[in-house]
């Protein structure tokens, strides 16, 4: 019967079927029949070139759903064990929420400032010529190969009140916000950077060159013709400076001084009541992490496509 | 305004590009820069601009130096063979962009720029697209937009670097007239870089001919098309065949056949005959009558193009007819015929003693 009534949708004939299946159902596989004719339809007039779309979804679908979707959601289903009233205690503890503002504040300041300087150092890159440009270019990367604690701890040595850089100035930099944001910058230096750069590299120059001759200056040139091309990368690198930022632990624990209430970032609280056996309060907290990371990241890709929608004019 | 183009030579690294180029071009000429790629006419043409720096020579325009002068102090419209758009703003935008970016100054109120894109909407024919963006408009109308664009600033001089090189055959063809049309009409000094001579004689007021960084001849098209000056020249305009062989006498000796060269040195040369310059008869006329087969015809429109072989020397010809004279003769592939040159230009060879 389910062999012979797919055949009779498809042919959109269902005189024959209304007997055995009851009206809801029916609709239901009215309409899939319908979206079936209207899909081979599209097939026949869009062929790929490439051929293996069912297979390569499939795959992607299977691959985010093993590798991100079941471990979040565990995040989500731990959560969920506990009650509200002790699930809300445990996010509004004051500690917890001081450390959540000082998470984020140090996040988007390290990534805002990364952005920047990103931008500036893309920039050089690719408009100048000058003897060791791979190497600057090459040491790019570096922040992604050194394991994170040991930049902790080379960071903490330098800018800690009798270190080498840290002796200069006279507010502590180690052990305050300030420690961590610099931590963070150095390991979210590359996103901005890998992102503008081949954007850089393709902007059209006639472009630059047609603004010139209609009278622009370099700043003028700089502001209304690269910058907007820029935008999509820059908020690209943004996004991702700032959730690398925001999970950050290996090198921050060791700059930051850990005081509860002052430098106490939220992935620390997780650690420690983790290693105190309270597993349903480490995935609140972290549940809380992850919803208002997903509204950020959200908001910039809405953003996103804000821009780039002005822009290819569709 | 007129510019003069003084000694200019120009290297990319080792490579030279430009070689001791002389120009001068008059106030509201139009002037085409015509030639192979890599014969430096897009050198020549952004030095101009100077959105490129030469390494030796001047460039004047209404005799006042403007070679230290920064492109954006020039004032010269650039139109770029790939348009150029600003493809973050709209037309009205880009149109309006040279206003725009003028110091406080001078730069017009808000309502005049309004009014002079507006008039050059019309005048590009694109009076509904002002809110559109450059992605949303095909080749023909982008660059369209990017000549308002250019216009809009008042230049002195207007630059097209091959602009009508990206489109097709009949939008092309559409754009040249109507630049012509907008010349006469705006008289501004323009320049147009293209390597199709068509495109240059059709448009152009003067030609000028450029190959490997030098120019080779500089004329009204009538000029370089009826008397050019040497080789190069007569190959690039045109189809055209040659004949290798000696001058002794006033004759130009070539395979069996014997033609008139009456104004011709003595010594190895090669006669030039373009590919309409040709009768092509049932039975020999005379001692230029060459005896050749017809190997392919090919009718393109009203021209007929026939392709024969030599029978002396087995070398091809190639022989335009037009429709009427290729019906009287009713000519078949494989026909034994005789072609006969009807205009023939000889130039000695000189590397050929070499």
């Amino acid at each position: 019967m389910a062999v012979r009534s797919t055949k009779f949708i498809n042919r959109n004939k269902h005189e024959g079927e209304d007997v055995f299946i009851s009206s809801p159902l029916k609709s239901i596989r009215k309409s899939w029949g319908e979206t079936m004719t209207i899909m081979t339809e599209a097939k026949r007039k869009n062929k790929r070139t490439i051929p293996g779309f069912g297979l390569t979804m499939g795959f992607t679908l299977l691959y985010l759903t093993i590798i991100v979707l079941i471990p979040l959601s565990m995040v989500f289903l731990n959560t969920f064990s506990m009650g509200f009233q002790e699930f809300w205690v445990t996010i509004t503890e004051p500690r917890v929420v001081a450390s959540y503002k000082l998470s984020f504040m140090t996040a988007l300041t390290a990534a805002f400032v990364n952005a920047v300087f990103g931008v500036l150092i893309a920039w050089v890159l690719t408009r100048y010529e000058f003897p060791g440009k791979r190497i600057i270019d090459g040491l790019v990367d570096l922040p992604f190969a050194l394991p994170t604690a040991v930049a902790g701890i080379t960071l903490t040595t330098l800018y800690s009140p009798n270190g080498w850089i840290g002796q200069f100035f006279s507010f502590k930099i180690a052990f305050t916000p300030a420690g961590i944001i610099i931590a963070l910058i150095f390991i979210g230096l590359p996103f901005v950077v890998r992102m503008v750069q081949p954007v850089l590299e393709n902007i059209e120059k006639g472009m630059e060159e047609a603004s010139a001759s209609l009278g622009a200056n370099r700043m003028q040139t700089f502001i209304k013709i690269i910058f907007p091309e820029l935008i999509p990368a820059i908020l690209t690198g943004f996004a991702l400076s700032f959730a690398r930022a925001l999970g950050e632990y290996g090198s921050v624990v060791f700059i930051a001084g850990n005081m509860p209430f002052k430098t106490e970032i939220s992935p620390l609280i997780i650690m420690t009541k983790l290693e105190q056996y309270d597993y349903e309060g480490a995935t609140a907290v972290a549940a809380v992490m992850l919803v208002i990371t997903f509204l950020i990241l959200f908001t910039i890709n809405v953003l996103q496509w804000w821009t780039g929608k002005r822009y290819s004019g569709k | 305004m007129s510019i003069i183009v003084e000694n200019i030579t120009k290297y990319y690294g080792s490579y030279q590009a430009l070689t001791n180029i002389n120009l001068e071009i008059k106030s509201g000429e139009l002037i085409a820069l015509l030639g192979p790629s890599g014969s430096g006419k897009t050198s020549l043409l952004r030095i101009i601009a100077g959105l490129e720096q030469a390494e030796n020579g001047n460039i004047l325009f209404n005799e006042e130096n403007y070679t230290h002068k920064h492109v954006k102090d020039r004032n010269v419209g650039f139109v770029f063979q790939h348009y150029a758009l600003f493809r973050n703003m709209s037309i009205f935008d880009n149109i309006a962009y040279g206003l725009k970016v003028r110091p406080r100054k001078i730069r017009p109120s808000k309502k005049e720029i309004e009014q002079k894109v507006t008039e050059l909407l019309q005048l590009v024919k694109l009076e509904g697209y002002k809110d559109r963006y450059p992605s949303q408009l095909s080749g023909g109308q982008r660059q369209r937009v990017a000549l308002a664009r250019a216009l809009a600033v008042e230049p002195n001089i207007l630059l097209l670097d091959e602009p009508f090189g990206a489109l097709d055959a009949k939008v092309r063809k559409e754009l040249r007239r109507w630049l012509r049309r907008l010349h006469d009409e705006f008289n501004v000094t323009s320049v147009f870089v293209t390597h199709d001579q068509e495109e240059a004689m059709d448009v152009a007021d003067r030609v000028v001919i450029m190959n490997e960084g030098k120019i080779e001849q500089v004329g009204t098209p009538e000029e370089v098309y009826d008397h050019p000056i040497n080789p190069f020249v007569y190959d690039f305009l045109g189809s055209v065949n040659l004949f290798k062989g000696n001058v002794q006498q006033g004759k130009l000796v070539t395979g069996n056949v014997e033609m008139n060269a009456p104004d011709s040195e003595d010594g190895v040369s090669t006669g030039y005959v373009r590919a309409h310059n040709f009768i092509i008869e049932r039975k020999a006329s005379g001692k230029d009558s060459i005896a050749s087969i017809i190997d392919h015809i090919h009718t393109m429109g009203a021209i007929v193009r026939i392709e024969v072989i030599r029978h002396d020397t087995n070398e091809p010809l190639e022989i335009e007819l037009n429709k009427e004279q290729y019906m009287e003769l009713e000519l078949r592939k494989g026909e034994r015929v005789f072609v006969r040159p009807k205009e023939l230009k000889v130039f000695v060879d000189y590397m050929a003693g070499i």
